[in-house]
């Protein structure tokens, strides 16, 4: 079936080929083919190792074979590129801490972007585009490879906290980026009927890229994982576009699967937040004006608060302990010092899971990838779906930085800007320990009912200190 | 650019496209950072287009210098991504094998 899809567009070109440009074609049809394998095998935590050097090597391939081509007719730009890259790329992937993941990977989408968009322009620029589809191509390839570029970027500083996590908006913010879609769209539409018209195509470059900003500055931090992964979508499509315009399927193929991963991943993301993508898009969630909805329904209640030991007692005394790890957790970096804490636990006789919201972290996975480098073992972290019925049989469940994803009120309350989200069923354990910085509320800016439980301990402070201290007094202990 | 050309992309498009989505939606929550970093790496073989822009013959100094920069960013991505992605793999454990 993938050979069949990587060889349909080989045919079309064949007859007076040279050498070298078989063995650059047949190059590139076997690199399509190992990343596709790759990609299978990347389904099972068993065999992803593996297929992940497979696509290595078809990159390599890709690589090698395209050197070879006949139109080069000089290196020292290409092998200047290579180094750079190289140079840069292996310490950034090295030495990046797992907790910045999500930073480094909406850089690395500002850069695929960037790559993609300079391919588009210096096909245009250098006269090599041919044709009304070529140049509707090229031209979407540039509008979606600029906007993922300064898009990324944007993601990027809130991420990094350079730029407000908070939703950034103006009057009339959705109306003004309607209007330069619609005009980045009449410029598609210009430059397939007349190819040549360059100002057209650099106006729309400069749209584009001003797109890319305004795009992403309204949403808020929170929905960042929506963000990342449909800025991923985007560099597939515009990549894909590319390989059009070049008749090159292994661009298309590649882009094809990288859309296709960024769409799918937005969709479980969004689902998991019970929002539609127009919602999160252009729906400045989290800006105040949800804010002051979420009130609607916080009861008032006292806090019960805990020492560090207090919540060691409990512990002592548990026969099976859940803990519920959220973006707080890596904020603290304290996925060793959860791990720790896990470890006493079992060391008192205790059964420890973990329960992972999809939504839990900045990006898809990020909870799983924090707690794989702390070394928990993959087959105690459980989905949510997984899970959730086990809570009421549960002694305590450890809430370790996470909040909007436990918050009873989307199961509650008609009136909150989070109800109908799944979350996970905390609030059915027998007792439950809440680690947090405060009594701040999440990035909804909902109060959580979940703190206010007659069965909640909340144990405020830095998570890693806390956890240190729980974990200090479970081993101490005795008294 | 024949209609044959047009038609085949887009077959190979679609193909790819809809094999991508069966496959990926097989991948585990568990895996999805790693997903991420690897379609990361692999969408990075846009470095083929840009070393032939790079490399080939040109009447500016402007091209090549595009097609340079182009190589280097795609190929962070590359080299940076399959890094990231063997590394986030490796501390992927089961019971019994962790420590």
């Amino acid at each position: 079936m993938s050979g069949l899809l990587a060889s349909i567009g080989e045919d079309g070109a064949a007859g007076g080929m040279e050498g070298r440009v078989v063995v650059y074609r047949l190059a590139l049809f076997v690199a399509s083919l190992l990343f596709l394998v790759g990609l299978r095998m990347l389904t099972n935590p068993e065999t992803a190792r593996r297929g992940m050097q497979m696509a290595v090597v078809g990159m390599a391939l890709g690589i090698l074979g395209t050197l070879v081509h006949r139109d080069i007719i000089h290196y020292g730009w290409i092998i200047g590129g290579l180094v750079v890259g190289t140079v840069v790329g292996v310490p950034m992937g090295l030495l990046i801490p797992m907790t910045k993941m999500p930073e480094r990977i909406a850089l690395s989408h500002a850069g695929g972007g960037l790559a993609v968009a300079l391919v588009g322009i210096a096909e245009f620029v250098g006269g090599h585009v041919h044709g009304r589809f070529a140049m509707g191509a090229i031209s979407f390839e540039v509008l979606m490879g600029a906007i993922t570029f300064t898009g990324s970027l944007m993601a990027f500083g809130k991420l990094a906290e350079i730029l407000p996590g908070k939703p950034m908006t103006f009057r009339g913010q959705n109306a003004a980026n309607f209007l330069l879609l619609a005009g980045a769209v009449a410029g598609m539409a210009v430059m397939v009927v007349n190819p040549a018209l360059s100002p057209v195509f650099f106006a729309l470059v400069a749209v584009s890229l001003l797109l890319g900003v305004l795009l992403v500055l309204p949403i808020g931090g929170a929905d960042m994982p929506v963000v990342i992964c449909l800025l991923n979508s985007y560099a597939g499509l515009a990549a894909s576009a590319s390989g059009l315009a070049l008749d090159n399927n292994v661009l298309i193929i590649c882009g094809a699967l990288d859309g296709g991963s960024g769409l799918i991943l937005a969709l479980i993301m969004s689902k998991a937040m019970n929002r539609s993508f127009s919602n999160v898009l252009f729906g400045a969630f989290g800006s105040d004006a949800a804010a002051a909805g979420g009130a609607a329904g916080g009861k008032s209640g006292s806090v019960r608060e805990g020492t560090p030991e207090d919540a060691a007692e409990l512990l002592k005394i548990s026969q099976n302990v859940i803990i519920v790890p959220g973006y707080g957790m890596a904020v603290a970096q304290a996925q060793h010092a959860t791990r720790d804490l896990a470890s006493a636990i079992q060391a008192a006789g205790a059964s420890v899971k973990y329960a992972i919201h999809p939504v839990a972290g900045r990006m898809p996975g990020h909870m799983n990838v924090l707690l794989a480098e702390a070394n928990v073992p993959y087959d105690q972290l459980y989905e949510l779906d997984a899970i959730n019925d086990e809570f009421e049989r549960t002694d305590v469940a450890v809430v370790v930085g996470a909040n909007d994803v436990v918050n009873p009120a989307a199961k509650t309350s008609p009136g909150s800007p989070i109800f109908g989200m799944p979350i996970l069923n905390v609030d059915k354990a027998k007792a439950v320990i809440v680690l947090k910085r405060s009594m701040k509320p999440g990035f909804a800016g909902i109060d959580n009912d979940l703190f206010i439980l007659p069965q909640t301990m909340m144990v405020f402070g830095d998570a890693k200190a806390t956890l240190g201290k729980i974990t200090a007094a479970m081993k101490g202990g005795g008294h | 650019m024949t209609i044959d050309h047009i038609l085949a992309g887009l077959y190979v498009f679609s193909l790819a496209a809809f094999l991508g989505y069966q496959i990926i939606s097989k991948v585990p929550q568990l895996l999805h950072t790693p997903l991420m970093a690897f379609t990361n790496a692999i969408s990075g073989v846009s470095v083929v287009a840009s070393i032939l822009i790079a490399g080939r013959k040109s009447d500016t100094l402007l091209i090549p210098i595009l097609g340079a920069i182009a190589v280097a960013s795609a190929t962070i991505n590359v080299v940076g991504g399959f890094v990231i992605t063997d590394r986030m793999l490796k501390m992927f454990k089961k019971k019994g094998a962790a420590k």
